[in-house]
C-alpha cells in the first residue's frame, strides 16, 4: 500500500501517464470521428504502424520532426481514403475492409522497413521530440509537443462536432443518412471526409511512438493499442471529452502496472501485469454495453437511390 | 372542401415535362407531365407501385430521371440534387420520417440550412426562427426535445417544419395520414389549409380516395408509371378514382359476415409485456373459431407486442395466454405445430431470410419437425426432397412467381413474397391429411401491396375463416378493419378495448378510441367479453 | 459514381472474380518487387517454384496449409453466422497448450494411458480450450451486445501472455536451454508422416476431413440452416424459430474448437512442443482465407493451399534473391481487398453518373 502511494506521489509517474496516454487520445479521437459519421474503422492498428514507420522514415531521411508528423498524417489519410472508397463508395463490409487495411498497412510497413534496412541488429535511431521546457508548468513541461496537441485536440473536436454546421452534418450522417441526404448534405462526401480526417489522426498517433515515445521503429511496436482505442470509443460514448478522460484513465492503469512490476514485489508473473490493459479494456466494454448510445447508422452501409 | 385557389389565372409554380425513369427492366415513370399552380393542392393518386413516390423522389432530387425536365417557378431545376430542390423552394415530407432519433428537434431542423464552412452555428437565432415558423403554421414543437422521445404526430410536425423552415413554397407530402388517427388527420388538413392561405402549393400523395377528394383541388392518377387521368376534385367520385387507379370498374367488395362462430381458440387474459412505448397493459382478448377479430389502431401502440406474443416471439410478464386449452407455447416452431399460422408485419426484415433461397424459406418454420428433418442423432439431417416438394406445392397453390425455388427470397416482389409467407403459414405439411390452421395471426398483411395482391390476401383470410379458423387481423387501415372484421377492438397505448361487433362501432368512436379518448369500450348490451 | 445491380450474375462471374482479383494483386505487388531492386519475372518464378515446383516444395506448402485450413474453417463458420471471430490466433495457442498439457511428457510425470485414449482426449482438450476462449466474447455479444471484434482481438494478446507465463513456469521444458518452450509431446502421440522424409503429416487429412464435415453440416442439416439464417438475418431467423442464442454458442464452439485444433495439429504434427512463435499469424491469415473462399468450407481448402503456397514460396524466394518475405503478407492482404471489390463488381455495375 505504501508502495502504491510512493508511486502516485512521484511526478515521474504522472509524466509517464501522459506519455502513455497520448497515442491513445489521438487514436481514440480518430476512431470517434469515423464512427460518429457511421463508419467503423478497424484499420487503426495498421494505420498506426504505417504512421509510425513513415514518420520515422521521413526524419531518418533528414527532414524535420514536424515534417515526419505531417507525412504520418498523410499516410493515415491515404489509407483512410482507401477505407472510405471501400465502405462508402462500394458499401462493402466495414469489418472486413478495416481488417484488410490493417493487414495491408502493416505488411507494407514491415516490407518497406526490410527493403530499406535489410540487415540490422539494432534498429537505427533518430533524434525524437524534445520535452517542452519552455512551458514552465510541472509535468506538462516534461511532455513533447504531440502530447500538448492531443490534449488540445479533444476540446477542439468537441466544439467542432457540437457547435459547427459541419459537425452537425457529420453527426447526422452517422444517425440517419437519409435525413442528411434530404437536407441537401452529401452523405458520401461527409463520411469520406470524416474517415480521412480520422485516419490522419490515427497516423499521427502512430508517429508519436517513433518520434516521441521511442526513437526507432521496430516490429510489434503498436501491440494492440489500436484495438484498445476502438474499445475506448465505446467506453466514451462517442464523446470527445469522455474519450480524453477514458484514455487518461487507461494510461493511468497501464503506467501503474508497469511501475508495480518494476517495484520488485512481483508476486505475480510479469505477464499478468502486462495482461491488465487488455483485460481492463474488455471490462470497460462490458460495463457500458447496456447503455451504449450507438450512432444509429453505425455499420449500416448506405446505398443512395437503390431500390 | 378547401378554399378554392385564386380565381385569376393562377401562375404555374411547377412544371414536370415528359419524366421517364427506369429501374432495370421496370419502367417506374413513363413520360409523365404535370403542372402545379400557386396555392393549389394537387393529389397524386395511385396504387402501390404505380410510380408516385418515384416521381416525387425525382422532383426532390433523390433520383435522376432518364428523360424529361422540371421547371420550378419558371427556372429549370438541376436534377439529382436535393440541395438544388431545397434552394428552389421545394420541400418534401417523407412517408418514413427522415429524422435522427438521438438528436434534438432543433438539430434536425437546422441541418443543412447553414453553409458547412461556417465556423459557428447560430443556434439562438435558429431557435427563434423555428418557433416563429411553428407558430405561424400552428405546429407546436419543443426545440430541445429529443426526437426519439416524441410521438408519431409530433415527429411528423418536425418533418413538416424542416421543409417550412427552409422556406419551401412547394411542399410534397408522401402518404402523411398513414400514421395518424382520424382526429390527427383533421388537424393536418387544417394545417394544409393554413399553408394554402399563405400561398404555398402542395402535392399530396395518397391512396385513400375519400381523403383525396376532401383535401385537394385537383387529382392526378398514375397507373403503372403513366399518368392516366387528371380532373378537378369537385365533381369526381371515389368510384371514378378507383376505376382510373385500377384500369377497370371496381366493385366494392361485399362484406361476408361470419356464418358459424365456434368455440374459443385462444384467450389472452390480463397480459402485460415489458416496458417501453410499445408495451401491453392488461390486454384481454378472445379469439373464436370461424370469426375474424380485427384490431384497429395507429401503429406503435402495442400492436407489435401483441403480435409477438401470439407469434411466440415474446413472453408476457404477467397474465395468461391460452391456446386450445393449454398454455400458449413461447416457441415459434411449437406454435406452428399446434396449428398457428403467422403473418408478420415486415415481410422483408422478419418474414423471410432474404439471402436464403425461396425453398428454404418455404419450410423454415417447420424445419425441426419430422416432416422435413431426421432426428437429433443424425445431426438433424434435412429431408431435402420432401422440403423442396412442399416448397413447390406452396408456390403452385399460392401463385408465387419470381424465378423458381432456388433464387434468394429477397429477389421476390412484395406481393409474391407475401404470397410465399401466406402459403408457408396456411398450407399444412401433410399432403394427405390437409389440416387448416386453427388460428391465424395476420399483422398488416396487405401493407404495401397492389390491389390484386390485397384482394388475394383478403380472400385467403376470409376463406380460412369460413373453414373454421380463428383469425386475428391487426391493421392500421381502418377501411380494411371495417370491411373484414366480424368483431372489432381498438388498441391505444398498450390497452385494448373490448371487441364489439363491427356494426356497433362508428368511425368517430373508433377514431376517438385510437386516440385514447372517448368512452372507449362502449359496453353495448349483448357484448361478448368472457 | 453509382452502383447498379446486375440482372443476372452467372456462376462463371463468381469464379472469375477471385481469380481476376488475385491476378490484379500480383500485378500490383510487382511494383513492390521493383522497389526492392529485384527482377520481377525471376522473383515470381522463384516464388512459384518454392511453392509448387518440386515434391519438397509441395510437401512444404501442404504442411503449411494444414493449420491455415483449420483457422480458415474457424473463420468461415464464424463469419457465416456474423460472429466476427478475430481471435483464432489466441485460440490456436490455447489449443496447443491444452494439447501439450494433456499429452505432454512433463519430465516423466505425464499421463500414461494408451494412445488410443490419449490422442482423442488431447484433441478434445485442444478443441475445448479454443472454444472456451471464444465462448466469452460470443456470449457477451449475444447477451450484452458487446462487439466481438474488439474482445476477441484483445484476448489474443491476453492468451499469448498467458502462454508465455506458462512456458516460464509450470509448462517449461526442463531439458531445453535458451528459448522458452513447453514440455514435449509424448512420442507416440505425434502424427505420422504422409510422405516419407518430408514434414507433411496426417494432420492434412484431418483438416480436409473437417472441411468436408463442415460443408455437410452447413448445407444439409438443421443446425447448419440455423447458423446460416441467424447470420443472414437474426430477426427473421428468430421469427422462424431458430434458437439464436443457442446457435451463437454452437458457432462459438465450432469456430473456437477448429482454431484450437489447428494448434493441436501443429504441435502433434510439426513441432512436438509449444513455443511463442509457433504461429506466424495463422489466425489472422485464416480470416483472409475464409474471405477468399467466399466462406465456403471446400473453398477454404483451395484458398488455404494458395495462401500457404505464397508464404512458403516467399520464404524460399527470399533466401535466393533477398526480397523481404513480407511480400507474402502484402500479397495476401491485397488479395483480400481485391477479392472483395471483384466480388462486388460481379454483382453490381458501376455507373459514372
Amino acid at each position: 500500500m505504501t508502495e502504491l502511494l510512493d508511486i502516485l506521489a512521484n511526478p515521474a509517474f504522472w509524466i509517464a501517464t501522459l506519455r502513455v496516454a497520448t497515442p491513445l487520445i489521438l487514436g481514440t479521437l480518430g476512431v470517434l470521428l469515423c464512427e460518429r459519421a457511421g463508419v467503423l474503422n478497424l484499420g487503426i492498428e495498421g494505420i498506426m504502424v504505417a504512421g509510425a514507420f513513415t514518420g520515422w522514415l521521413t526524419v531518418y531521411a533528414g527532414h524535420g520532426l514536424w515534417a515526419g508528423v505531417a507525412v504520418a498524417a498523410l499516410t493515415g489519410a491515404v489509407f483512410g481514403l482507401l477505407h472510405a472508397w471501400l465502405t462508402v463508395g462500394l458499401a462493402l463490409s466495414q469489418h472486413v475492409s478495416g481488417l484488410g487495411i490493417t493487414l495491408l498497412a502493416t505488411a507494407l510497413s514491415y516490407y518497406g522497413y526490410r527493403v530499406g534496412f535489410p540487415k540490422v541488429n539494432t534498429p537505427p535511431t533518430i533524434t525524437p521530440f524534445a520535452p517542452m521546457e519552455w512551458l514552465g508548468v510541472p509535468i506538462l513541461s516534461a511532455q513533447t509537443p504531440l502530447t500538448l496537441l492531443a490534449l488540445l485536440l479533444a476540446p477542439l473536436l468537441a466544439w467542432a462536432l457540437y457547435r459547427t454546421p459541419l459537425g452537425l452534418a457529420v453527426r447526422m450522417v452517422g444517425e440517419n443518412p437519409q435525413a442528411a441526404e434530404g437536407q441537401g448534405i452529401s452523405v458520401a462526401a461527409t463520411r469520406t471526409g470524416a474517415i480521412v480526417a480520422g485516419s490522419a489522426l490515427m497516423g499521427v498517433a502512430g508517429s508519436f511512438l517513433t518520434l516521441s515515445a521511442f526513437n526507432a521503429f521496430f516490429f510489434n511496436m503498436v501491440n494492440g493499442r489500436g484495438w484498445i482505442c476502438v474499445a475506448l470509443v465505446v467506453f466514451a460514448s462517442w464523446r470527445p471529452g469522455k474519450a480524453l478522460l477514458g484514455a487518461l484513465l487507461f494510461a493511468f492503469f497501464d503506467a501503474l502496472q508497469l511501475r508495480l512490476q518494476q517495484s520488485g514485489e512481483a508476486w505475480l508473473p510479469y505477464q499478468v501485469y502486462l495482461m491488465l490493459p487488455y483485460l481492463l479494456s474488455i471490462l470497460a466494454l462490458v460495463l457500458v454495453a447496456r447503455k451504449a448510445a450507438y450512432p444509429q447508422a453505425l455499420m449500416k452501409p448506405y446505398r443512395k437511390g437503390e431500390r | 372542401m378547401p378554399a378554392p385557389p385564386p380565381a385569376a389565372a393562377p401562375d404555374t409554380v411547377l412544371r414536370l415535362a415528359g419524366i421517364t425513369k427506369r429501374f432495370g427492366s421496370l419502367v417506374a415513370n413513363d413520360g409523365i407531365s404535370l403542372t402545379l399552380a400557386r396555392g393549389e393542392v394537387l393529389a397524386l393518386l395511385g396504387e402501390n407501385g404505380a410510380g408516385k413516390s418515384t416521381l416525387m423522389s425525382i422532383l426532390f432530387g433523390h433520383y435522376v430521371a432518364d428523360a424529361g425536365s422540371i421547371e420550378v417557378f419558371g427556372r429549370p431545376l438541376p436534377p439529382g440534387q436535393p440541395r438544388a430542390a431545397l434552394a428552389a423552394g421545394v420541400g418534401m415530407v417523407h412517408q418514413h420520417f427522415t429524422l435522427a432519433d438521438n438528436l434534438s428537434v432543433l438539430d434536425n431542423v437546422l441541418l443543412g440550412s447553414e453553409p458547412l464552412w461556417q465556423p459557428f452555428s447560430r443556434r439562438g437565432a435558429a431557435r427563434a426562427r423555428l418557433l416563429e415558423v411553428s407558430r405561424r403554421f400552428g405546429l407546436p414543437v419543443v426545440p430541445e426535445a429529443r426526437v426519439g422521445d416524441l410521438s408519431v404526430g409530433e415527429r411528423q410536425r418536425v418533418e413538416i417544419l424542416k421543409a417550412l423552415y427552409r422556406g419551401a413554397r412547394i411542399l410534397i407530402l408522401d402518404e402523411p395520414t398513414a400514421v395518424l388517427t382520424p382526429q390527427e388527420s383533421e388537424a393536418l388538413f387544417a394545417t394544409l389549409g393554413q399553408m394554402v392561405a399563405e400561398g404555398l402549393s402542395i402535392i399530396f400523395i395518397s391512396h385513400k380516395l375519400g381523403e383525396v377528394l376532401r383535401v385537394s383541388h385537383r387529382v392526378a392518377v398514375l397507373r403503372q408509371g403513366r399518368l392516366v387521368a387528371e380532373a378537378p376534385a369537385e365533381g369526381t367520385t371515389q368510384a371514378q378514382l378507383a376505376q382510373w387507379m385500377v384500369g377497370h370498374a371496381v366493385e366494392r367488395a361485399e362484406r361476408r359476415p361470419a356464418r358459424h362462430v365456434g368455440d374459443a381458440v385462444c384467450t389472452l387474459d390480463d397480459v402485460h409485456t415489458a416496458g417501453g412505448r410499445d408495451a401491453l397493459h392488461g390486454v384481454r382478448l378472445l379469439l373464436r373459431a370461424g370469426e375474424i377479430t380485427a384490431i384497429a389502431g395507429v401503429s406503435g401502440n402495442g400492436q407489435v407486442a401483441l403480435a409477438d406474443v401470439l407469434c411466440g416471439v415474446r413472453i408476457p410478464t404477467r397474465g395468461t395466454a391460452v391456446l386450445q386449452g393449454r398454455p400458449l407455447p413461447a416457441h415459434p416452431q411449437r406454435l406452428v405445430a399446434q396449428g398457428v399460422a403467422r403473418i408478420p408485419e415486415d415481410r422483408h426484415a422478419v418474414g423471410v431470410v432474404g439471402d436464403l433461397p425461396v425453398w428454404e424459406n418455404a419450410v423454415s418454420e417447420r424445419l425441426g419437425s419430422r416432416w422435413f428433418s431426421h432426428p437429433w442423432f443424425t445431426a438433424g439431417w434435412i429431408k431435402r426432397r420432401a422440403a423442396r416438394q412442399h416448397a413447390r406445392r406452396v408456390a403452385e397453390t399460392f401463385d408465387v412467381r419470381g424465378g423458381g425455388p432456388d433464387v434468394p427470397a429477397r429477389s421476390l416482389s412484395g406481393g409474391n413474397m407475401q404470397k410465399l409467407i401466406l402459403g408457408r403459414a396456411l398450407l399444412s405439411p401433410d399432403p394427405h391429411h390437409p389440416e387448416p390452421p386453427r388460428l391465424i395471426v395476420a399483422h398488416q398483411p396487405t401493407w404495401g401491396l397492389d390491389i390484386g395482391a390485397v384482394t388475394f390476401v383478403q380472400q385467403q383470410l376470409v376463406a380460412a375463416r369460413d373453414e373454421g379458423a380463428a383469425v386475428l387481423l391487426i391493421s392500421d387501415d381502418l377501411d380494411e378493419v371495417l370491411q373484414l372484421g366480424d368483431r372489432v377492438a381498438v388498441m391505444h397505448g398498450g390497452h385494448l378495448t373490448d371487441a364489439l361487433p363491427a356494426e356497433a362501432w362508428t368511425r368517430e368512436a373508433i377514431g376517438l378510441a385510437m386516440a385514447g379518448e372517448g368512452s372507449g369500450a362502449g359496453h353495448a348490451p349483448g357484448n361478448d367479453t368472457p | 459514381m453509382r452502383l447498379e445491380k446486375r440482372h443476372r450474375t452467372s456462376a462463371a462471374a463468381y469464379v472469375a472474380a477471385p481469380v481476376g482479383a488475385v491476378a490484379f494483386t500480383l500485378l500490383v505487388s510487382a511494383l513492390l518487387v521493383l522497389w526492392a531492386g529485384a527482377p520481377v519475372g525471376r522473383t515470381y518464378a522463384l516464388l512459384a517454384q518454392g511453392a509448387f515446383g518440386s515434391v519438397f516444395a509441395l510437401t512444404e506448402t501442404l504442411t503449411r496449409a494444414t493449420p491455415l485450413i483449420l483457422t480458415g474453417l474457424a473463420a468461415a463458420v464464424a463469419f457465416r453466422a456474423r460472429l466476427f471471430n478475430i481471435g483464432a490466433e489466441g485460440q490456436l495457442y490455447a489449443g496447443a497448450i491444452a494439447a501439450v498439457a494433456v499429452g505432454g511428457m512433463h519430465g516423466g510425470t505425464g499421463l500414461e494411458w494408451s494412445p488410443w485414449v490419449l490422442f482423442p482426449l488431447m484433441m478434445l482438450a485442444a478443441a475445448l480450450a479454443g472454444a472456451a476462449l471464444l465462448l466469452g466474447p460470443a456470449l457477451m455479444k449475444a447477451r450484452l451486445g458487446v462487439d466481438e471484434v474488439v474482445t476477441t482481438l484483445l484476448l489474443n494478446f491476453v492468451m499469448l501472455l498467458l502462454v508465455s507465463a506458462l512456458l516460464d513456469g509450470p509448462m517449461k521444458d526442463p531439458l531445453a536451454l535458451g528459448w522458452p518452450q513447453s514440455v514435449a509431446l509424448q512420442g507416440d502421440l505425434e502424427l505420422s508422416r504422409l510422405v516419407a522424409g518430408s514434414r507433411l503429416h496426417t494432420g492434412l487429412l484431418i483438416a480436409v476431413g473437417l472441411a468436408v464435415l463442415l460443408w455437410a453440416l452447413l448445407a444439409r442439416t438443421v443446425p447448419g440452416f440455423d447458423i446460416r439464417a441467424a447470420g443472414a438475418n437474426p430477426r427473421a431467423a428468430a421469427f422462424a424459430g431458430v434458437p439464436v442464442t443457442r446457435t451463437v454458442v454452437l458457432v462459438a464452439l465450432l469456430s473456437g474448437g477448429l482454431a484450437g485444433l489447428a494448434g493441436a495439429v501443429e504441435v502433434a504434427g510439426r513441432t512436438g512442443y509449444v513455443t511463442l512463435d509457433m504461429s506466424p499469424g495463422y489466425g489472422y491469415s485464416g480470416i483472409v482465407i475464409a474471405m477468399l473462399a467466399g466462406l465456403h468450407p471446400l473453398g477454404v481448402v483451395a484458398a488455404g493451399i494458395f495462401v500457404a503456397g505464397v508464404l512458403v514460396g516467399a520464404d524460399s524466394m527470399s533466401r535466393a534473391i533477398g526480397v523481404p518475405t513480407y511480400i507474402a503478407d502484402v500479397i495476401v492482404a491485397a488479395s483480400l481487398i481485391a477479392v472483395l471489390v471483384a466480388g462486388l463488381l460481379a454483382q453490381y455495375r458501376v455507373r459514372w453518373k
